[in-house]
């Protein structure tokens, strides 16, 4: 026999006790939603999983209703402890669970068990465990003495890393003081849906987080509901953009978590196999379904065919298959419409001259599979080496000098993450200075702590995540008695004739210009 | 140079090469020092996310047998006796009394004045390695050259050496004179390596294969190991050898990796491939399953074989004997069941 | 018989030059009570996208600049203004009709928010930054950096010096270099402060200052794809609504319309970026 074909071992489902319908979570309690169900299916095979309910416009108008009635009877008067305990208790409830949030999570986003189980759950903890810590203490949080919550936030998820964004966006927000409604990704609701569970668990008031599910009307009807306070969202720069249009002229607050186009710069001194291991989970990692992936590799002209070589040896051990076998590297493709916008732009890769190379590796017959990618060859002006591709593919351009290292790397729109890998500490830091992105890995790749600010320049987004930014994203400043607004009334009547184009009553740009006035 | 070149010239030769001069303090700092750097951090993650591998059922139960195939069977204590030698043997020979089946162990590892008496309890299972026989038997390892310390002259190291190979040993297993690698002295460490592997030729018979153990418990950084991985090959060693098992931190999974990356970009750069032997610390199956992954996604799995990849090890054998009788057997065995050598 | 003045002829500030507008056009300016005061260089779309790639070329050299350095080069502009306080004085008098006192009191609240701001550009970082404790083995520092180019549309109303001081000075602290639309039916005092700006110690490029049509000038700023945020600082009674809409399509960081622009920490932080750098930390 051959070792390295190493024999199945599937993480078992027998912990999973999954129910073959879920409702909307409203008001601490499942409910039919008014639209169509959807079926989840697990892009390893295609197969369905359970029936999702779909929120319609009514739907969300009662989340919302919900979560306002949660935030104004009952979470805004708790004490910050008092908060703190709930989100404690989550947090340990998620560690109690872990095992079945994990096997949920490989089983409905084709991620790979090992990494539900080692990354997306035990961080996801921790989120809860560091904001509950939080809750507290908000006069540190740099905003200034007695904060305020902002009120019901609306939070809007992908389907990349499904329990994790939920935890990113809920805890800080309950930390703050606010109400939740949020939606989950279309294709990956499961595991928000043993979270629902969890929060009744948890005894947390009615209300206070509400989850609908749905498509993108769904989220669209979430985010310009006239009733919510904060809009956080991340996905795509393209959605990213219709909603900072659509929250424009109101008094939303937005954090918007949105694509990447991150370079991995390996200098000619780098250590070398760590800067392969790096480039590898850079892009490989959650089968590149990353936004602050790796997916642009600057490497040193004069290291860049060794690099290749030892690039393309690892990437012949990455194990593609079976998301809930335990030595599984690279899952499933989240959808059937990933995969193909992933061929597509490998495609003209391609056709644009790039070279194309993946490691012989036999692919499911069900499911949504591609395989690991590298293109050599490629030059900056290339659709591959400028459009986020979210998947398992990798660009390789070259650089000479340390000015043309960054010159690249900053030469996108985007400004999310970039790596960089060198022995040498001071050019390390200079580099990382005049890189324009927000979270840079040094001698390392992907790397993710709730203490840790994450967030974007430019068209990546804005707002912070993580730590104490991101709890601030979540708090309004005291308001100031006797605070003089000149302008409340000019801008208001400004704000009311844009009322119809910016899908925005009166009403609310009143209270927009409230608050531009403080 | 093309790889077959290289494998043909002689060491010194080819670490002029190599080095472009002589073996020197300067070449060799200059080479030493340009190869690419470890991040700790990162070579570490990489050996943890190794270790994740699940090895299940029929995998788990060929890697069981290999590492019984792969152990060097080690005594090396002071209170060393000819009748503990026999015992260690038996249990060489016969792993698993309760089971025929069960593969020997590669080698048994003593101190040099102890060769005599493996040797002659080994009696028809000794067989030392030829190129027809490459498995035929298992091998006597003596450690030598001052062993674990290596602080004497190198006239008594040599002696050592030339001690154990007479009486019969098929390897030796040295250690590296640290301090003067620690100090800068590669010349010295080079040249050393060269006279002890001279010193393991055998008259009449197959030279015996030489082992550098570095000690990397003392070399304490990671970019120490590389620089001695490559240093003891340069000069000549058959294997790389993490630990004497006489100071912690022995082997680690992250410095047997380490070696390991040293072993695959000798064989890119020369097509010769030279053995790692981890040594120390490992005592549960568990632990030897993930060297094992280790080898084979660093290196390859054609490195799963006594002539590349040992284990030094004494109580590793019983805890990997309970796993096998386990699997057979389909109940959780106990420390009565296995015998104590 | 008096003597005839010499009245003086505003024109834009871009790159650290003084250039007319490329459109030719100029608006009379008024006094408060009506009387012709000047011709205010009438600025275009192109002017302000000369000024945008004025302000780019100005970013590396400004953001790059140490921390003390840049409080020295602000508080320097104190000194200067204070030197020429009495030519402040008395354009606020003419142009708003303000007293003599009032005028006065203007001019050095103008000063002070120098003083104030410039005293923040070594010490922001310390306040808005972070050492994150992550559990690994880690090196985890969060700092702010300047966000980049800044479109400001100024205060139209209220005192026209501190207006255009509030709204450019936060962002100047953290390294940002800014394209300022002035006080429309005020803007000599912006024009004035520009010449004190070019004879102080910021660099040309830092500061661009366009005298004109808010309404006409602002949508080319805010949507232009090389402008990195959006002060609609001033921009109360324009369509800013659209400006910010505008704004979305490249998701540039937009402040909205303030009533007055109070100074604060919040405001220099509006316009920088937490960058946050992880380094493996190891002994071995």
């Amino acid at each position: 026999m051959k070792f390295l074909d190493y024999a199945p071992a599937p993480e078992s489902q027998a912990l999973l006790n999954l129910k073959p319908d879920y409702g909307l979570f409203i008001n601490g309690d499942f409910q039919l939603g008014n639209g169509t169900p959807f079926s989840t299916i697990s892009p390893a095979t295609e197969k369905q999983i359970a029936m999702i309910a779909s929120a319609t416009e009514a739907d969300v108008d009662t989340a919302v209703a919900a979560a306002r009635r949660a935030y104004d009877r009952t979470w805004s008067r708790l004490s910050g402890s008092d908060r703190g305990k709930y989100l404690f208790r989550i947090a340990r409830l998620m560690q109690e669970r872990a095992r079945e949030l994990a096997v949920a999570e490989s089983l409905d986003n084709g991620k790979p068990i090992t990494e539900s189980r080692d990354v997306d759950v035990p961080l996801a903890a921790a989120w809860f465990f560091y904001y509950a810590g939080w809750a507290d203490k908000l006069d540190y949080a740099g905003v200034g003495p007695n904060p305020a919550a902002l009120g019901v936030a609306a939070q809007v998820i992908p389907w990349n890393f499904p329990l994790l964004m939920l935890a990113w966006k809920i805890a800080p927000a309950l930390a703050a003081g606010n109400t939740v409604v949020l939606k989950p990704a279309e294709t990956t609701s499961l595991t928000a849906m043993l979270f629902a569970e969890i929060l009744q668990q948890a005894d947390l008031p009615n209300g206070v987080v509400n989850i609908i599910t749905g498509a993108g009307a769904t989220g669209q009807a979430l985010v310009n509901h006239p009733d919510v306070n904060k809009v956080a969202f991340t996905g795509s720069t393209a959605v990213g953009r219709m909603i900072a249009r659509s929250v424009a002229g109101t008094d939303k607050k937005l954090t918007l978590e949105l694509g990447g186009k991150g370079a991995n710069i390996v200098f000619d001194d780098a250590p070398i196999d760590q800067a392969i291991e790096g480039i590898i989970s850079g892009v490989f990692f959650n089968q590149g379904h990353v936004c602050c992936a790796g997916s642009r590799l600057l490497v040193q002209e004069s290291i860049h065919d060794e690099v290749i070589d030892r690039l393309k040896a690892r990437m012949n051990t990455l194990r593609v298959g079976d998301p809930l076998d335990k030595n599984t590297d690279v899952g499933a493709i989240n959808s059937a419409e990933q995969l193909q916008r992933i061929r597509e732009l490998s495609d003209i890769g391609v056709q644009e001259g790039a070279e194309r190379w993946s490691p012989d590796c036999v692919l499911p017959q069900e499911g949504f599979w591609f395989a690991p990618t590298i293109f050599t060859n490629v030059s900056t002006s290339h659709r591959i080496a400028r459009d986020e591709v979210f998947g398992p593919v990798l660009s390789v351009l070259t650089f000479r000098t340390p000015a043309e290292a960054i010159a690249k790397a900053n030469n996108t729109p985007y400004g999310l993450s970039a790596g960089i890998w060198s022995d040498k500490g001071s050019r390390i830091l200079a580099v990382a200075d005049k890189l324009r992105a927000g979270v840079i890995w040094a001698n390392t790749f992907n790397k993710f702590d709730p203490a840790s600010p994450f967030g974007g320049y430019q068209e990546s987004g804005y707002g912070r995540e993580g730590g104490r930014h991101g709890l601030a994203a979540y708090l309004a400043p005291a308001v100031r008695p006797g605070s003089r607004s000149k302008t409340a009334a000019v801008t208001t009547a400004a704000a009311a004739a844009k009322g119809d184009t910016a899908k925005v009553s009166a009403d609310k740009a009143a209270s927009a210009r409230k608050k531009a006035t403080k | 140079m093309t790889s077959p070149a290289f494998a043909a010239l002689a060491t010194r030769e080819r670490t002029t090469t190599i080095l472009g001069g002589e073996a020197t303090d300067a070449n060799l700092r200059r080479y030493l020092h340009g190869i690419p750097g470890i991040d700790a951090v990162g070579l570490e993650q990489r050996a943890s996310g190794l270790g994740t591998r699940s090895i299940k059922t029929s995998s788990k139960r060929w890697a069981i047998d290999k590492i019984v195939s792969l152990i060097d069977l080690t005594t090396l204590e002071g209170a060393d006796t000819p009748g503990k030698v026999r015992s260690l043997v038996g249990k060489a020979v016969a792993p698993d009394p309760s089971s025929p089946d069960c593969p020997r162990v590669a080698a048994v590892c003593v101190y040099g004045d102890m060769v005599g008496a493996a040797v002659e309890a080994l009696g028809s299972a000794h067989s030392a390695r030829t190129p027809e026989t490459p498995d035929a038997g298992i091998r006597v390892a003596a450690v030598a050259t001052a062993f674990p310390s290596g602080r004497a002259s190198l006239a008594v190291k040599l002696a050592d050496v030339a001690d154990a190979v007479n009486a019969g040993a098929d390897e030796i297993d040295m250690v590296i004179d640290r301090g003067a690698f620690l100090s800068g002295r590669y010349g010295q460490v080079f040249d050393e390596i060269v006279a002890v592997k001279a010193a393991c030729a055998r008259e009449g018979g197959p030279d015996a294969h030489l082992k550098v153990i570095l000690e990397t418990g003392e070399l304490n950084t990671y970019d120490n190991v590389r620089r001695a991985s490559w240093l003891a090959i340069l000069a000549g060693g058959d294997f790389i050898k993490t630990s004497t098992g006489k100071v912690a931190p022995a082997a680690t999974l992250p410095v047997t990796l380490s070696m390991l990356e040293v072993v695959r970009d000798w064989h890119r750069l020369t097509g010769v491939r030279i053995g790692v032997k981890p040594a120390g610390g490992i005592r549960t199956s568990k632990d030897a399953i993930k060297y094992l992954v280790t080898v084979a996604e660093t290196v390859g799995e054609e490195w799963l074989t006594p002539q590349l990849f040992r284990f030094g090890a004494s109580g590793l054998l019983n805890d990997v004997l309970l796993q096998r009788q386990k699997m057979t057997t389909g109940h959780y065995s106990g420390p009565d069941y296995v015998t104590i050598d | 018989m008096t003597r005839l003045t010499v009245p003086k002829t505003y024109k834009l500030y871009i790159g650290g030059k003084f250039p007319r507008s490329e459109s030719g056009r100029v608006y009379a300016v008024s006094s408060a009570a009506g009387d012709f005061l000047a011709n205010a260089a009438q600025g275009s779309r192109k002017d302000a996208r000369d000024a945008v790639v004025s302000a780019r070329a100005a970013l590396k050299g400004w953001s790059g600049a140490t921390a003390y350095n840049r409080g020295q080069v602000l508080y320097r502009i104190a000194e200067l203004l204070e030197g020429r306080r009495a030519q402040f004085v008395d354009e606020i008098m003419q142009a708003e009709g303000a007293s003599a006192a009032g005028a006065s009191a203007q001019v050095d609240d103008a000063i002070d928010a120098w003083v104030w701001y410039a005293g923040w550009a070594d010490k922001y970082v310390q306040v808005a930054g972070n050492a994150n404790p992550v559990s690994g083995p880690y090196f985890n520092l969060s700092v702010p950096e300047p966000t980049g180019v800044v479109a400001i549309v100024a205060p139209q109303t209220g005192g026209s010096l501190l207006g255009f001081v509030s709204a450019i000075a936060p962002a100047l602290v953290a390294g940002n270099t800014v394209v300022v639309i002035a006080h429309e039916t005020a803007p000599l005092t912006a024009i004035s402060l520009g010449e004190v700006l070019a004879t102080s110690d910021v660099p040309g490029g830092v500061v661009n200052i366009l005298t004109g049509s808010p309404a006409e000038i602002a949508p080319w700023l805010a949507s232009h794809g090389d402008v990195n945020a959006l002060d609609l600082l001033g921009a109360g009674a324009l369509d800013w609504v659209d400006l910010q809409i505008a704004a979305a399509d490249t998701l540039k960081r937009v402040l909205p319309p303030e009533a007055d622009a109070v100074p604060s920490l919040a405001r220099i932080l509006a316009f920088t970026e937490t960058k946050t750098v992880w380094h493996t930390k190891s002994l071995l």
